[in-house]
């Protein structure tokens, strides 16, 4: 099994529906059927929408000095907005979760493994 | 001398191996031990069986040296365990369409998935790799690795797609063959021997795709387009190395083999009922190589096919080529007036042959200055060095 994140990528002008809104309902609805459905097939580990790029603080340590700018990391067309993470058998069984996302219909999903990692107590001995 | 045996070598070991470029390193292997030991020993019963054998004890032994493959190996041990006959090992039609599929996946670079394919299936070196697509060496190694690279760390499956998956998947593959031989033909002028070995291994590819997949109508139509084109490669260059058009082709040079058994492909795959462009297309091919002369072509029925191509892959090209049917069936100007609706379209006034065809319909019309600028813009697009050469001479010979 390979762990598989979703980058969830929207248009830079795309607002997001007011909460007691239609618009906002049935946004709702679709993200529920759509993860409800990963949940279901035991293949989603987590999935949360992000604060827009404006509210992302990005970091680097130089020296041991902390630095801290406003803003997110790279300046790209697309807003990274969300994530989610599942786990797979293989890319073609994460391929079609992703295509699920009402995510993938208006803005773009990259699909990314996750390295495994393991943990020195996990290692076979010898 | 081993290359029949490569694309089954290599899915044999990936399938008990389960990493392309460890299976393809261990085939490798095998194969210079072949080449130390048989002239030697003796030829083995059989060859495919040592190879597969001897490949996958190579990649068992380049496991072990490897400690950062550690739980990969305790996997291939664990099947090493099961009774098997010595120098028995074959390798299944699952594994070879897995390879195949493997090599086509839409989430490869395009590129990458022609060079890939034609290393790991065909068994081409990177040098004739690089040779055929004239870059450097180093540049098309490194093409491959990251391909490589790119199928272990995304998890694409060493499989065959499933049902909801293939006919996506299959297009993918058909689509690698299909270039893997358009490369081949359309610039057989430059290295053309390296050229030709293109062209034969596509027909290879699709000729080991359709005894895989015999109820695919699509690979039978995309083996009956590819044989009933090369069939005229002979009679596509004059002696000179200069182009011969369709028309001008002398057809007792066509290949008449090839063409009978394109021609039954295409009646076999049509009889399936489930029409797709490959079969258009080889449809297409087939009104031509049925034609005795250029005269007794059946341009009606082209143009009804090109018309049925659109429906498929709504391309300026294809609407080209229709236009140059209407032209053909219903006179120059019903022709032109379709070139000239489609000429507006960027990435068409950079073909050379739109240009090419508008040249040869106002040239019938008579419309000699707007010929010649047509003739003129083709050639300032740089074709291919014969076409270049065909045009010259069809300005000069008004």
């Amino acid at each position: 099994m390979v762990k598989y994140l979703f980058l969830l990528y929207g248009r830079p002008d795309e607002q997001l529906p007011e909460p007691g809104t239609e618009a906002f309902d049935r946004m709702r609805a679709e993200w529920g059927a759509a993860t409800g459905a990963m949940a279901q097939a035991g293949v989603l580990i987590d999935c949360a929408p992000l604060q827009p790029p404006a509210a992302a603080t990005t970091l680097s340590v130089r020296n041991g000095e902390t630095l801290l700018t406003d803003g997110p990391a790279a300046e790209i067309k697309e807003h990274f907005g969300g994530y989610t993470l599942v786990e797979c058998a293989d890319l073609d069984e994460a391929l079609r979760w992703a295509a699920t996302l009402p995510a993938a219909e208006v803005g773009k999903v990259e699909v990314r493994p996750v390295v495994q990692v393991v943990a020195p107590a996990e290692q076979p001995a010898g | 001398m081993f290359r029949a045996h490569w694309w089954a070598a290599v899915a044999a070991v990936t399938r008990q191996v389960g990493d392309l470029e460890l299976a393809e390193d261990a085939v490798q292997d095998a194969c210079a031990a072949a080449l130390a030991q048989w002239p030697a020993e003796g030829w083995p019963s059989s060859p495919r069986g040592w190879l597969i054998g001897t490949a996958r004890h190579k990649a068992l032994d380049r496991l072990r040296r490897d400690r950062r493959r550690m739980d990969k190996e305790a996997e291939a041990m664990r099947e090493d365990a099961a009774p098997h006959a010595p120098g028995g090992w074959t390798a299944g039609t699952d594994d070879e369409l897995a390879l195949i599929f493997t090599c086509c996946h839409p989430a490869l670079d395009p590129a990458a998935r022609v060079a890939l394919t034609l290393r790991s299936v065909c068994g081409l070196t990177t040098a004739e790799i690089a040779a055929a697509f004239l870059v450097p060496e180093p540049t098309m190694a490194q093409r491959l690795v990251r391909a490589k690279r790119k199928i272990r760390q995304a998890g694409i499956a060493f499989r065959v797609p499933g049902p909801g998956d293939l006919p996506a998947r299959l297009a993918a593959v058909l689509r690698v063959v299909y270039l893997v031989f358009t490369e081949g033909h359309l610039t057989a002028g430059g290295g053309a021997l390296i050229r030709g070995e293109l062209c034969d291994q596509a027909i290879r590819l699709a000729r080991a795709l359709a005894a895989l997949l015999p109820s695919e109508p699509e690979v039978l139509g995309l083996l009956a387009l590819l044989l009933l084109t090369d069939a005229r490669r002979d009679a596509r260059l004059s002696p000179d190395g200069d182009l011969v058009l369709l028309a001008d082709q002398d057809r007792g040079r066509w290949d008449r083999a090839m063409i009978d058994e394109g021609e039954a492909l295409v009646e076999r795959a049509l009889r399936g009922n489930r029409p797709g462009p490959y079969q258009v297309q080889a449809a297409i091919a087939a009104c031509h190589s049925g034609a005795a002369t250029a005269a007794d072509t059946d341009w009606r029925e082209i143009a009804l096919l090109y018309g049925e191509l659109l429906r498929y892959e709504p391309s300026p090209m294809a609407e080209a080529n229709r236009a140059v049917a209407v032209a053909m069936s219903e006179g120059p100007a019903a022709g032109l007036v379709i070139l000239d609706t489609i000429g507006g379209d960027a990435r068409l006034a950079r073909w050379p042959q739109l240009h090419i065809a508008r040249a040869e319909l106002l040239r019938r019309l008579g419309r000699r200055t707007e010929a010649i600028a047509a003739y003129e813009a083709a050639i300032a697009l740089e074709p291919p060095a014969p076409e270049r050469a065909y045009l010259a001479r069809r300005m000069r010979e008004w």
